[in-house]
């Protein structure tokens, strides 16, 4: 790979946090700069973000580890989540900063590898297109590369626990 | 996790196998949170018969033994569900049978919730299918353990009646009404119930609208923080309380408010915030109150109303009350038309009143069970509604594609009659 898909800077950053679901997987982290809805905020069918205001309008989480900052509104957080892992479009991973019950239920229920309350902000570190490997078990996620967003064609994603 | 004997027992299968999943979920959820063990609870609130597509396709692999075991315990296969092993209560779900021919609703899913109402009733879950089971038969009383869903109610229940609630969700309700168990945590500790931010009111707030505006403010200026609201405040009734609560859990996530001298764990300021110094203090002074009205306002431009929509949360009598004054001898606008939600064993008590006929008579129609937001369904046609409610402005135009108008409950029955928008903040 070249220099500019592996930053010298950047590349290898670790977060330790606290274990919300066990687990190891390494993907694509897609990073959300603010507080996800789970009822009014995601399309289960389609694994999307549908809150029009929300920076990540749109956007799919399917097979992403997502990195938020944590979760808001209905207490119907969960549910959604769990929907997404019945309905196949589940995220692989889930980082955030802010444990509610909204969002470790939700991660547990989704039973996906989950990591909250870490030593720095995820989502100020980590960046969407970065590859991750997220071991929640042993309660840390390490950015393997981050790289150059014309030369982004990567986007498989493996399970590996 | 600190599991007791009995918490083992339940794990270990000696209850049947839907209370051993329902205990490892509180288990595995326990342990997401770190928390130190469970605590008992005695009253749920919850939700089985929202219809879903996905609810929908599991009742037909497997009846709703598997729909509660799939969704309510986050189990992987059907197991026989037991009787609640403590009291349960179905919240607000899909529309029912009144909505027949009022709201555009598939009636395939009101055969399906008909369906589930009978599963649960049968094993002792309460139907008082609405968003405000504290207006109906479940009030908790002060110090009360409980496990509930529905961030209006969650708050209510924490900040108005001094019960002990996280916001939960569906798996961990249902795990609760097995096992009569949840994970010890955040609301249900003392000193995660004391205030963290100071809000300092600077601009009278007396009216329900003033309420919601007030709510809509604090809940974006603290969001998971626990507000304690000091200033010029008149009197808040229940009324008032419920729309401030459902504000604040809409634009933040406050679970739990103090107003010294009104809520009960707030006998006075010091004593809402332990002692300890606010983290942050907010200011609501008319700018601010000027800034939640156009926040709110900010997704309607087309005058023409075609939908008013009150009751959110569920309405309580006196919102039926006045609702049918201010409609009594009127006539709604063609093409616009006017539900109010409410819980059913009020509106039973408002058709005996006579207030049910006065909006009927006016055009209005007076729906339960549900909302347009929860059953994601409006009126044929609406392009623009308009609401008394800060959260369902909140929630609806992004749920159904629509404008939205807040207002005064006057503003928005003038809206019904003229079908325009003529409201402004006073």
């Amino acid at each position: 790979m070249t220099d500019l898909q592996r930053p010298a800077t950047r590349a290898g950053v670790v977060l330790r946090g606290r274990t919300v679901v066990p687990g190891v997987v390494t993907g694509e982290a897609l990073v959300s700069p603010e507080t996800i809805s789970g009822w009014g905020g995601i399309d289960p069918a389609t694994g999307t973000i549908i809150e029009a205001r929300h920076p990540l309008a749109g956007v799919c989480f399917t097979g992403k580890i997502l990195v938020f900052p944590g979760a808001k509104g209905s207490s119907g957080w969960s549910g959604f989540f769990q929907t997404t892992r019945l309905l196949g479009t589940a995220p692989i991973g889930m980082v955030f900063a802010v444990t509610t019950t909204k969002a470790a239920l939700g991660a547990v229920v989704t039973r996906v590898p989950a990591l909250a309350d870490l030593d720095a902000d995820p989502v100020a570190v980590l960046r969407t297109g970065d590859r991750i490997r997220l071991d929640a078990t042993a309660g840390v996620v390490e950015q393997l590369d981050r790289p150059d967003r014309t030369a982004l064609t990567d986007t498989t994603a493996g399970e590996d626990r | 996790m600190i599991l007791t004997d009995d918490d083992r027992r339940l794990r270990d299968g000696d209850e049947g196998p839907a209370v051993a999943a329902a205990m490892d979920l509180l288990v595995r959820y326990g342990e997401a949170l770190d928390a130190e063990r469970l605590c008992d609870v005695r009253n749920v609130a919850g939700t089985t018969t929202q219809p879903s597509p996905v609810k929908a396709r599991l009742v037909a692999e497997g009846g709703w033994d598997r729909a509660f075991s799939l969704i309510n315990l986050d189990a992987d296969e059907t197991l026989p569900i037991p009787p609640m092993a403590v009291p349960t209560c179905q919240l607000q779900h899909g529309f029912g049978r009144d909505a027949v021919g009022v709201a555009p609703y598939p009636p395939e899913m009101i055969a399906l919730q008909d369906d589930g109402e009978a599963f649960v009733g049968a094993r002792g879950v309460s139907v008082l299918a609405t968003c405000t089971p504290y207006q109906v038969g479940n009030l908790p009383v002060r110090g009360e353990h409980c496990a509930w869903m529905e961030s209006s109610a969650v708050v209510y229940a924490n900040s108005v009646l001094g019960a002990r609630t996280n916001c939960e969700g569906g798996a961990s309700t249902g795990a609760a009404s097995l096992t009569g168990r949840i994970p010890c945590w955040g609301n249900h500790r003392d000193d995660e119930r004391l205030g963290t931010h100071h809000v300092r009111v600077e601009t009278p707030v007396a009216s329900f609208l003033d309420w919601g505006l007030l709510g809509y403010a604090v809940g974006d200026a603290v969001q998971e923080g626990r507000p304690v609201v000091t200033g010029d405040l008149a009197l808040p009734d229940l009324t008032d309380l419920k729309h401030f609560g459902a504000a604040a859990a809409s634009s933040g996530g406050v679970e739990m408010y103090h107003v010294p001298g009104v809520t009960p764990e707030a006998t006075s300021t010091e004593a809402a915030f332990g002692g300890r110094p606010p983290r942050d203090t907010v200011v609501f002074g008319a700018a601010e109150r000027r800034a939640a009205y156009e926040r709110l306002n900010d997704q309607g431009t087309c005058e023409d109303v075609d939908f008013v929509l009150l009751g959110c949360p569920h309405a309580s009598l006196d919102q039926l009350r006045d609702a049918a004054r201010a409609l009594e001898g009127r006539r709604l606008a063609d093409g616009t038309e006017l539900w109010i939600m409410a819980p059913r064993a009020l509106v039973a008590v408002a058709e005996r009143s006579g207030y049910t006929a006065v909006i009927e008579a006016a055009g209005g129609r007076v729906l339960t069970d549900s909302c347009p937001a929860m059953s994601r369904t409006a009126p044929a046609g609406t392009r623009v509604f308009a609401t008394d409610s800060a959260k369902q402005a909140h929630y609806l135009p992004a749920i159904l594609g629509i404008e939205a108008w807040f207002g005064t409950t006057a503003e928005c029955v003038d809206a019904a009659v003229t079908g325009r928008w003529r409201g402004e903040l006073r």
